[in-house]
């Protein structure tokens, strides 16, 4: 029987450790992550897991131990934010490009400066092409339910990359919600033992390998880079095979993304993490007034499903999306919205395409300010124009 | 004779203190703006730079110029500082997470190069702001929000690691001795070279909650007991020293600074 858990996102995170129950964590505190490592200490000091956990003295540090543990064939988690993530920079891509494994909650949050502990999505992604595969979590039943298919596809043969599940700081790791989880028998089957493929791990005495070495200069590099971009391909099709499979032992399937209102709507809002409960509940109302309008809320960004978006949002004639980042490169938008209008580039039919930015450094995405912008959408002429310059929601003057 | 106050150098509108009851930071910028005021340093002479932390926060009430920095790396930013503006007077505020930990590395290489820098360490024994864990300076066994069973690890002693890298100046105070203190904080500041104040300070919303210490007062009763003059210390057994830390001047020495080398 599933068990329903009123818990802040950060219990769900480790509750799903617990279940994980990896041979390795290495951690280091930071907010708004911490308190996903203080409750997964206190299961590793009441001996309900079998983690060795690892308190280094700092998130580089951390990766880094992740990196020699993966490496030498564990089943391997750890949790950050903001600066956090930041400071892992290099090891991300090392992680990446040694192929290994590691599972990690990204509690979104900003990053410096100026100082600034409240939620926005510049820290993942700045990480974007750090070769991570990132799932994107409205709640923290999202949360748990990812972590779970997260160790599943990073440990699948034909991907063997490490995933970052991301959450919204505060809004959701620090908020009470329903989190259905599964009964530890059936997470554990849903897990499976970890099986290190022969040849990754450091550790198989009879068969010792290298890993990561200089590969000169005309080396193997660039091969091994066009690799790993063909195992992220192939994440694609794995991620929804799990994600079925999951609805089988859950109840809750997952893909790509998941939609909210689009049957016949000409507009369509895309989304990542908490702000859409805020967009559902106010659709809820525009659609009962007869407004043409939905949701689409992407849970992959990397992998990018661009071929499947593309052929979706081509179906409206307007797409706004919703960017909790900046580029920084001179009003260009946000991240998410820079992806789909390249991703738009190819089709015949090009939607209106719209970028709201909002709520960095946690400035609060209101009910109102969602009503601003669906207002403005919904006035907006009929005839297509070229793309629309970024608006800033709840800016202050 | 008046006694200094450093009020002039806080801004009044920012208090009061945003730290937890019993608290040693308070104590440790009571004594540090009361240095300033007694060796009679200008505001627009004078940097502090901070990491992230608790005692990081502590440039929240400061008039001097500030910079506020990221988690381990105050030494790093106020190198530069330093090295391009050599006649400033350059204090580092960090605490045992972001200067010894987190920030190990950039500690390590500010004493070796002696760089005329001021680090006050205020060392509470565990990552206050983030909630109590482990840091690089709980001392073995002792509980944290993520050592419940005790810590595995032994202690990082901050006085010793900057004594043998080479700073010119070390000494360790304790929130208990608001008076010694600033008197620390002012022979640091004076001296040329790297320059050390480790603060022992007490933590009681976290660390000395974890560890039977969680009042301010039991927690500064523990800082008292355990700080012992430097001439004490060195004569007692080695089992006596257990449990006890010394306090007082514990290195000074005029090994010519990063910027009179270059």
């Amino acid at each position: 029987m599933p068990r329903i858990l009123a818990i802040v996102g950060t219990d769900a995170a480790a509750e799903a450790m617990r279940q994980i129950d990896p041979e390795v964590v290495a951690v280091y505190p930071i907010t708004p992550q911490t308190a996903v490592v203080e409750k997964f200490a206190e299961y590793v000091a009441d001996g309900v897991v079998n983690t060795e956990m690892i308190n280094v003295e700092s998130e580089h540090s951390a990766m880094s131990a992740c990196i020699g543990a993966a490496a030498a064939g564990g089943r391997v988690m750890t949790a950050t934010s903001s600066q956090g993530l930041a400071l892992m920079w290099e090891e991300l891509y090392v992680a990446a490009g040694l192929r290994l494994p590691i599972v990690m909650t990204n509690v979104n949050r900003s990053l410096s400066a100026p100082i600034n502990i409240h939620c926005d999505h510049s820290d993942s992604m700045g990480a974007r092409d750090s070769g991570w595969i990132q799932l994107y979590s409205e709640n923290a039943q999202e949360l748990y339910d990812n972590l779970l298919q997260a160790v599943r596809i990073a440990e699948h043969p034909e991907v063997r990359l490490p995933v970052m599940v991301c959450v919204d700081g505060f809004i959701i790791s620090h908020a009470i919600d329903r989190v259905e989880v599964l009964d530890d028998d059936r997470a554990r089957a849903f897990l499976g033992d970890y099986v290190s493929l022969p040849g990754y791990s450091l550790l198989d005495a009879a068969q010792p390998v290298s890993i990561g070495m200089f590969d000169g200069l005309y080396g193997y590099y660039y091969e091994a880079k066009r690799a790993q971009e063909e195992a992220m391909a192939r994440a694609l099709t794995v991620i929804k095979e799990i994600g079925e499979e999951y609805r089988q032992v859950s109840g809750r399937g997952y893909g790509f993304w998941e939609e909210y209102g689009l049957e016949g709507a000409e507009t369509c809002v895309v989304a990542l993490n908490s702000a859409c409960g805020t967009i559902r509940s106010r659709l809820k109302e525009w659609r009962a007034r007869g407004a043409k309008i939905g949701l689409l809320k992407l849970r992959v960004f990397r992998p990018w499903p661009g071929e499947e978006l593309a052929r979706r949002l081509a179906e409206f004639k307007t797409v706004a999306v919703f960017d909790r980042a900046v580029t920084l490169a001179g009003g260009k938008g946000g991240p998410l919205c820079g992806e789909i209008a390249a991703t738009l580039y190819g089709q015949a039919h090009r939607p209106r395409l719209v970028n709201y930015v909002y709520g960095l450094g946690g400035r609060d995405l209101t009910q109102a300010l969602v009503d601003q912008a669906l207002e403005e959408l919904a006035a907006m002429p009929a005839v297509p124009e070229p793309m629309l310059p970024v608006r800033y929601l709840g800016l202050h003057a | 004779m008046a006694h200094a106050t450093g009020i002039k150098y806080l801004k009044e509108k920012s208090l009061p203190l945003m730290w937890c009851p019993g608290c040693g930071n308070g104590i440790v910028l009571g004594a540090l703006v009361r240095a300033f005021e007694e060796l009679g340093l200008k505001k627009h002479e004078t940097v502090v730079v901070t990491g992230i932390g608790c005692w990081g926060k502590a440039d929240d009430y400061l008039l001097t110029n500030a910079l506020h920095t990221t988690h381990g790396r105050a030494l790093a930013f106020a190198t530069g500082i330093k090295a391009y503006q050599p006649g400033l007077n350059v204090v580092v505020l960090m605490g045992d997470g972001d200067g010894v930990t987190i920030g190990g590395n950039h500690f390590l290489h500010a004493a070796r190069r002696n760089i005329d820098l001021t680090a006050v360490v205020v060392n509470n024994y565990n990552y206050g702001m983030t909630g109590g864990q482990v840091s690089g300076t709980t001392p073995a066994e002792h509980y944290t929000t993520t050592t419940v069973y005790g810590n595995p690890e032994r202690e990082l002693d901050p006085c010793a690691v900057a004594a043998a890298a080479g700073a010119n100046y070390v000494a360790r105070g304790t929130a208990y001795h608001g008076w010694e203190l600033k008197e620390m904080i002012k022979e640091a500041i004076t001296k040329k070279g790297f320059s050390l104040v480790e603060v022992a300070s007490p933590c009681p919303t976290h660390y000395g909650r974890y560890n039977e210490m969680k009042t301010a007062l039991a927690m500064l009763r523990w800082l008292k007991e355990k700080a012992v003059p430097l001439k004490t210390y060195e004569q007692l057994e080695e089992p006596e020293k257990e449990g006890c830390f010394p306090v007082g001047r514990l290195v000074s020495r005029d090994a010519p600074d990063f910027n009179a080398r270059y």
